[in-house]
């Protein structure tokens, strides 16, 4: 933890320092990420309510399933590039140093212009809140925390992969930026099957969907139970334990470059 | 100091198993010089790497500074130090000095002490001049004087090196040769580099491993090693001869064992 | 002849310099035809609410869908520069300017060469998956791999004009972020064209972003007239070649004859 923001703290400073264009970086992934927003404003044009759901509530969903990638990409999902740093055999460095080589992925090269994507997701969430109720709003910053280790665990397990998959990093994204493409919709759109494999595989539903049907007080399509309205947490735990073993599992495999 | 037990290595390459090392055994005592030799493709960064804890053996296992560098390599880390001649250590993008200060806050390193070693360091090997410069527009003799540094900060009891001196100039070497010298004569610090370079071998090993196709193929001293091949002038036919006559399928039988208590010298 | 024969090579180099990347290329057809799959749910919950929107039917609107998500290979839909971008950073270019055959031929002839094989490996999957998986409509006009292929030179005359740029930029990642959000909006990426409210949908459909993924997934599905759609696609393509052509003159002149 201490190492973690020792190295970003140091990371952000040379990144302000060397690169010119700071500004120009967070305005681009502020505006990058802005046109999902931009796409469900267009589709609203069209209709008043998408899957049974209004403009704010898909605002809601947008908005806390945003913040919490974007807190999670922001502290940790540049692990995505462990196959860059396989290949360039900078793994080997972080693995003769005696610091989580987890860690040090995480702060590698670490940039504050990764909080563009953060604004947007907090500017479209704020502007969502007025359709939560105040008896639930505690549920909410409660659902984004255990959104981040959600897709902290999804950008773990993604990295793990790459272990295996030194060629095909990209195999990652689908389940990363795939994640959070599809927690910004009402499950209620995607087929019976997609929801429950993202249910019970992948556990993305609760990231925000599952709790996001407690806080908007709605039925669940699928019918399932509603205590899985509050089973966020655990499935958050279980995910993040298989993911520190899959990267652990990925570690022992390494396989360094011959050379 | 280090210690391996039949440590081996298997690759999977297209399905089959490779072996890179197998069946390696050796110990090196505290405040040793060991020279590490083979032919390409021998297996010595392979072993590098699991002593170093960034490769889990597949057989055997090693022991470094009473450690398991696979079970305990963090605590590892802070005792060793470990140099690749072929690539960087080092931050690529920023300059050297701050290259040095993210190591000191990856180990820790208490920031007078750390000051202090630099100074040494710095005069040492004469970064001054380029300590504000971007690694990525060092020279290499440069860019290798401060992974040297880089991995000396932490004060470590072993220091492991892949090749230190490739491509480096005639004076950049001597260079080099001599801090590590005087590294292990003074601080005696146990030191095991491999090399190509028959050079450093003579000028600074007491102690010679010749590995040939993941196996050990040779454990002793210079003039040991000189004396395999008798009739030859230079060391660089000696060992010439003896990659040329080495074969894979039926792999030597070491000419001369490794001892069993290997001849240590103490700092 | 000779000329033919070198761009015919530079072709071949292009492509097999990508095949070697297959894993990767695989790789981004699966995520490719993940996110086909949750954009085109959305599609349908909105085609449902709407029939007929923007002039589609269900079926169609999740071609569009897929279309565009097997687009983003060959198109390089996320405004990727061309490989030269490198060389202009390192100063190599200036050797590259100087060669007898131009750059802007050059360059041409081996990003076919990606996009063709970028077609096979990241464009099929996607496609083939979509249909398994939902109802696709099948190409009505036999133009469609005219209006694809005059598609990838549009993108490849953008992207030419985009990378060019960066021999009179120190830092190129504000255009090359400028031009990856121009192409994903105004080509059709996010959302048709046709769901664009009014004065954005008139502006969109003249830009030749919409040239790069609208216009091809168009004449897939005889939404619009094969012809009237080739001849917008082939305006774009000239005009974008020959800004191209003026800008490797200027390029010429500051990085070989003002050296840099
Ligand atoms: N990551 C890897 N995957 C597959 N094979 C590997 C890998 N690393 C090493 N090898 C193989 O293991 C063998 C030993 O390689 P190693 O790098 O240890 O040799 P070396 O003695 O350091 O050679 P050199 O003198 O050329 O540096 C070689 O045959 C090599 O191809
Ligand atoms: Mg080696």
């Amino acid at each position: 933890m201490g190492s973690y923001l020792l190295l970003a703290w140091t990371w952000a400073r040379a990144s302000a320092q060397y690169r010119t264009s700071f500004a120009v970086s967070i305005v681009s992934s502020f505006a990058i990420n802005a046109l999902d927003a931009v796409a469900i404003g267009i589709v609203f044009l069209h209709v008043t309510t998408l899957g049974g759901f209004s403009l704010r509530e898909v605002m809601f969903l947008y908005g806390t399933g945003g913040v919490a990638f974007a807190v999670a990409d922001t502290l940790f999902g540049n692990i995505e590039r462990l196959s860059q740093h396989i290949k360039a055999g900078t793994f080997d460095t972080m693995l003769i140093r005696p610091v989580s080589p987890f860690v040090q992925m995480a702060a590698d090269g670490f940039g504050a212009h990764r909080i563009g994507r953060l604004a947007q997701a907090v500017i479209v969430l704020s502007l969502a809140l007025p359709v939560v109720p105040w008896s639930r709003a505690w549920m909410v910053p409660l659902m984004i925390l255990t959104g981040v280790v959600i897709f902290t665990a999804v950008f773990t397990l993604g990295a793990a992969l790459q272990f295996l998959l030194v060629d095909a990093p990209e195999i990652a994204n689908a389940f990363t930026y795939g994640g959070v493409t599809l927690t910004q919709y009402p499950l209620s759109v995607y087929g019976d099957q997609l929801v429950r494999a993202v249910t019970f595989i992948v556990p993305l539903a609760f990231v925000n969907w599952q709790p996001a049907l407690y806080v908007l007080d709605r039925p669940d399509p699928l019918g399932l139970p509603a205590w899985f309205r509050f089973a966020a947490p655990l499935a958050a735990l279980l995910l993040a334990g298989c993911a520190a073993l899959a990267w652990r599992a990925g570690i022992r495999r390494y396989r360094s470059t011959g050379s | 100091m280090i210690e391996t037990i039949s440590l081996g290595r298997d690759f999977k390459v297209r399905g089959t198993l490779v072996p890179a090392v197998r069946d390696l055994s050796f110990r090196v005592g505290a405040g040793e010089f060991v020279g590490c030799l083979g032919p390409n493709g021998a297996g010595k960064s392979t072993t590098i790497k699991m002593l170093t804890g960034i490769l889990t053996p597949t057989h055997g296992r090693a022991l470094v500074a009473g450690l398991d560098p696979t079970r305990q390599r963090k605590a590892l880390a802070r005792r060793i130090g470990v140099v690749f001649g072929q690539r960087t250590t080092l931050w690529w993008d920023l300059p050297l000095r701050d290259s040095f200060e993210l190591v000191r806050l990856l180990y820790k390193v208490d920031r007078n002490r750390f000051r202090q070693r630099l100074a040494e360091l710095t005069e040492v090997l004469e970064l001054a001049p380029f300590l504000r410069t971007p690694v990525r527009q060092l020279s290499l003799g440069q860019r290798m004087r401060g992974d040297i540094t880089a991995a000396l900060l932490h004060d470590p009891e072993v220091l492991v090196l892949d090749e230190p001196t490739i491509g480096l100039d005639v004076v950049a070497k001597a260079e080099v040769r001599s801090f590590l010298a005087r590294l292990n004569a003074e601080r005696g610090t146990t030191v095991l580099l491999t090399t190509h370079d028959l050079g450093d071998i003579e000028r600074l090993c007491r102690r010679v491993l010749l590995i040939d196709h993941g196996r050990l193929a040779f454990d002793g001293s210079v003039a040991e090693l000189r004396a395999l091949v008798p009739g030859q002038e230079s060391i660089e036919d000696v060992v010439a001869h003896l990659y040329l006559s080495s074969t894979p399928a039926a792999p030597r039988t070491p000419r001369r064992t490794p001892d069993a208590d290997p001849p240590t010298v103490t700092a | 002849m000779a000329a033919f024969v070198l761009y015919l090579r530079l072709f071949q180099y292009g492509f097999r310099r990508h095949s070697t990347y297959l894993a990767a290329a695989l790789a981004g057809a699966f995520t490719n035809t993940v996110f086909g799959v949750l954009r085109a749910y959305v599609l349908i919950a909105l085609w449902e609410a709407r029939p007929g929107l923007a002039g589609y039917t269900l079926a169609e609107a999740v071609t569009f869908c897929f279309l565009t998500q097997a687009f983003i290979g060959p198109m390089q839909v996320f405004g990727r520069g061309l490989s030269f971008g490198d060389r202009i950073r390192s100063g190599d270019i200036a050797f590259d300017l100087v060669r007898p055959a131009p750059l802007l031929a050059w360059s041409l002839a081996e990003d076919l060469g990606r996009a063709a094989y970028l077609t096979l490996a990241r464009s099929l999957p996607p496609t083939i998956i979509g249909a398994a998986l939902f109802t696709m409509v099948a190409p009505v006009s036999p133009w469609f791999p005219l209006s694809f292929a005059l598609g990838v030179v549009v993108s490849f005359g953008w992207r030419y004009l985009v990378t060019l740029t960066s021999c009179w930029t120190t830092d190129d990642r504000g255009i090359h972020t400028l031009s990856a959000l121009l192409t994903m909006f105004f080509s059709g990426m996010v959302l048709p064209l046709g769901l664009f409210p009014g004065w954005l949908r008139t502006v969109a459909e003249a830009l030749p972003f919409a040239a790069m993924v609208q216009v091809p997934a168009d004449v897939w599905l005889g939404a619009e007239p094969p012809l009237q759609a080739l001849g917008f696609q082939l305006l774009w393509a000239v005009a974008l070649m020959g800004l191209g052509a003026l800008l490797t003159v200027a390029a010429r002149r500051k990085v070989v004859v003002q050296g840099g």
